[in-house]
């Protein structure tokens, strides 16, 4: 009876819109009714998902972003992490600052970095134009080329303060001995965070990359808000592209073939993750 | 192997001054004792020696060399932590042969070294497990086969058994004693356990608040307390203190008296008293007594007592053993010297 309440919560907020979905992947279902009922159309949606080459982008988008952010995103928190956690002055006054960015609504955030990337006298361009000359600037989010690394930046400045923050966590469980230990063994800076920071870190690792790679395949926000997919599709995720389908386009059940098949390869890429770095463990 | 010499030395954290100023010898090839309640500076000591503290003013002198602001790992020292401090994700041969490897020595040698370190520790069949496979006794082995594969002049030891139960601990104390017969090896080990102090040293120092009481064999130690202090804290049961007429019959302030120099009876003595509470320990029993004029009084005697508690008891105080004390020194040439150290 105690689970009762967690139970029906569990089954109305995830599990039902979750076998929803499923069953919505099977049929023509628009987001506003219409005279003609739903019909169940079997893997049609699968199949003109595949055979879209918009999605093939939107997947690879997400893909390069998650490749691009998850491990700049981890080392910029340990970075900070490590530096917060040594004995420098100032620290809780530093500390209180580092998750400023994780206050800021996501949309604040990119409001801001909009700004940034303002063409052609936003502060990032006033540095290129110091070392480039005052004709040169960067359009950051209007060019293919820098417009995914753009997100890419202002992804990890935004939430990195929240790996920040388990890294924190998890450097001050790394007992003290350790490090002197080292030091009497002859280990440098570089060797004690070699031989006892980053070991000491593993299970924290495991999580953190879990955890970070999972949040960057879901982009959605940063994309809509700054660029909507463009150029060119440059910019378009798979959380942008169902999004699309589903709420501009109304095709509810072609973008409910996307989430179904989305969340296969999420979990797929998690289970990966989790098997390889236990096999890592055995070794 | 080499002594270790503090040359006024002085450490301070912040405007706490730790050890004010300190001036000791630890000599070639002794096993030192650092002993101390909490707070007097000893691991402080220690730490400095390693080179994980720095000292605030004097030199710190090593086999005859300043390695007053030398690196930790270039003083030709090793440490046991209390905690052992292992690697964990090393096996036991990967922990021991860790500084050698960092130190940048051919793998034959590195193999050659743990392997011996190993034969004398007994860890051979342990050498691919990770510390967390073993045992207490076992993961302080490995912390000591660290330590000795540096071939060190000095091992220091940082309470190394407390977290050991009392059977095991007992038992390292032994082996370590034979550890030190056998390499010969300036050795200084941080207590705050007497027993650990006075079955293992050949030279304990006493310290109270920074200063060094007093420097000694255990024998010494017990039997020439300099002070009230190294009388109280060497010795278990504590040493009795009686003031009043009987200290100051024998020129002194306070006498000290060991439960053991005082004799209990049912029905006649020097000084009436009521037991308060009796500890039967197998091969002898403490009686805690309160005594008239004396105050309370603790009784070491051999074999078991049965006295109730409440119960009226006599007292016989030896007192050609008592050690005399005045203004918070032993008064010389008095009081008794068993043995004579």
């Amino acid at each position: 009876m105690m689970l009762l309440p967690a139970v029906v919560l569990l089954l109305t907020i995830v599990i039902l819109p979750f076998a929803l979905s499923i069953y919505f992947s099977f049929t023509d279902q628009r987001l506003t009714p219409r005279p003609i009922p739903t019909r169940i159309v079997g893997l049609t949606n699968f199949a003109r998902m595949f055979a879209d080459p918009l999605f093939w982008k939107a997947l690879a988008n997400t893909f390069v972003f998650a490749i691009l952010v998850t491990p700049f995103q981890l080392a910029l928190s340990l970075a900070v992490a490590m530096i917060l956690n040594a004995a420098i002055p100032f620290r809780a006054f530093f500390r209180t600052v580092a998750i400023i960015p994780l206050l800021l609504p996501m949309t604040v955030v990119a409001a801001i970095w909009a700004v940034m990337y303002r063409i052609p006298n936003g502060p990032l361009n006033s540095v290129v134009q110091m070392f480039a000359g005052s004709s040169v600037y960067v359009d950051w989010l209007g060019s293919s080329s820098t417009a995914l690394l753009s997100i890419v930046l202002l992804s990890a400045w935004a939430t990195f303060p929240y790996q920040m923050l388990i890294y924190l966590a998890g450097l001050q469980e790394i007992p003290q001995d350790l490090y002197e230990a080292a030091t009497l063994d002859g280990a440098k800076r570089w060797q004690r965070f070699r031989y006892v920071t980053w070991p000491g870190l593993r299970n924290v690792n495991i999580f953190q990359l879990i955890i970070t790679t999972i949040g960057a395949l879901k982009l959605f926000t940063q994309v809509d808000m700054l660029t909507k997919g463009g150029p060119n599709g440059a910019t378009t995720t798979v959380i942008h592209y169902m999004y699309q389908q589903g709420f501009l386009s109304q095709k509810v059940g072609y973008a409910s073939a996307v989430a179904v098949f989305f969340f296969l390869v999420v979990c797929t890429i998690a289970l990966i993750q989790r098997v390889v770095l236990r096999n890592e463990e055995g070794a | 192997m080499a002594a270790v010499e503090f040359r006024n030395v002085r450490k301070s954290f912040g405007s706490v001054d730790v050890i004010p100023e300190l001036n000791l010898t630890i000599k070639d090839g002794s096993f030192t004792v650092l002993v101390g309640p909490s707070g007097c500076g000893k691991s402080t000591m220690l730490r400095m020696i390693a080179g994980l503290e720095t000292t605030s003013s004097g030199l710190l002198l090593i086999g005859g060399d300043d390695v007053t602001h030398r690196n930790p790992s270039d003083r030709g020292i090793a440490m046991v932590f209390q905690s052992y401090a292992l690697y964990p994700h090393m096996t036991v041969a990967d922990n021991i042969g860790f500084g050698l490897k960092l130190a940048g020595l051919p793998k034959p040698e590195i193999q050659k070294r743990v392997s011996d370190a190993a034969g004398i520790l007994q860890l051979e069949k342990l050498l691919d497990r990770k510390p967390r496979q073993l045992s207490g006794g076992q993961r302080q082995r490995v912390a000591i086969g660290r330590a000795i594969v540096r071939q060190p002049k000095v091992f220091l030891f940082d309470e190394p058994l407390s977290n050991l139960d009392a059977a095991l601990r007992s038992q390292m104390r032994v082996e370590l004693t034979e550890l030190h017969d056998r390499i010969g090896a300036t050795m200084i080990y941080v207590t705050h356990d007497q027993v650990e102090a006075m079955t293992m040293a050949d030279q304990i120092v006493v310290l109270n608040g920074g200063h060094v009481e007093q420097t000694g064999t255990p024998a010494e130690l017990y039997r020439q307390p300099k002070t009230p202090f190294v009388a109280g804290f060497i010795g278990s049961p504590r040493m009795n203190f009686i003031q009043g007429a009987i200290a100051t019959a024998r020129g002194a302030d306070v006498i000290g008296l060991r439960p053991e120099d005082i004799g209990l009876s049912g029905d006649n003595g020097q000084w009436k008293g009521r037991i308060r509470h009796s500890e039967f320990l197998g091969s002898e029993t403490l009686v805690y007594v309160d005594a008239e004029e004396i105050g309370p009084i603790t009784i070491k005697s051999p074999g078991e007592i049965t006295i109730a508690q409440g119960e009226t008891v006599f007292l016989d105080l030896n007192l050609a053993k008592a050690h005399p004390f005045k203004t918070g020194h032993r008064v010389p040439a008095a009081g008794n010297v068993r043995g004579s150290a």
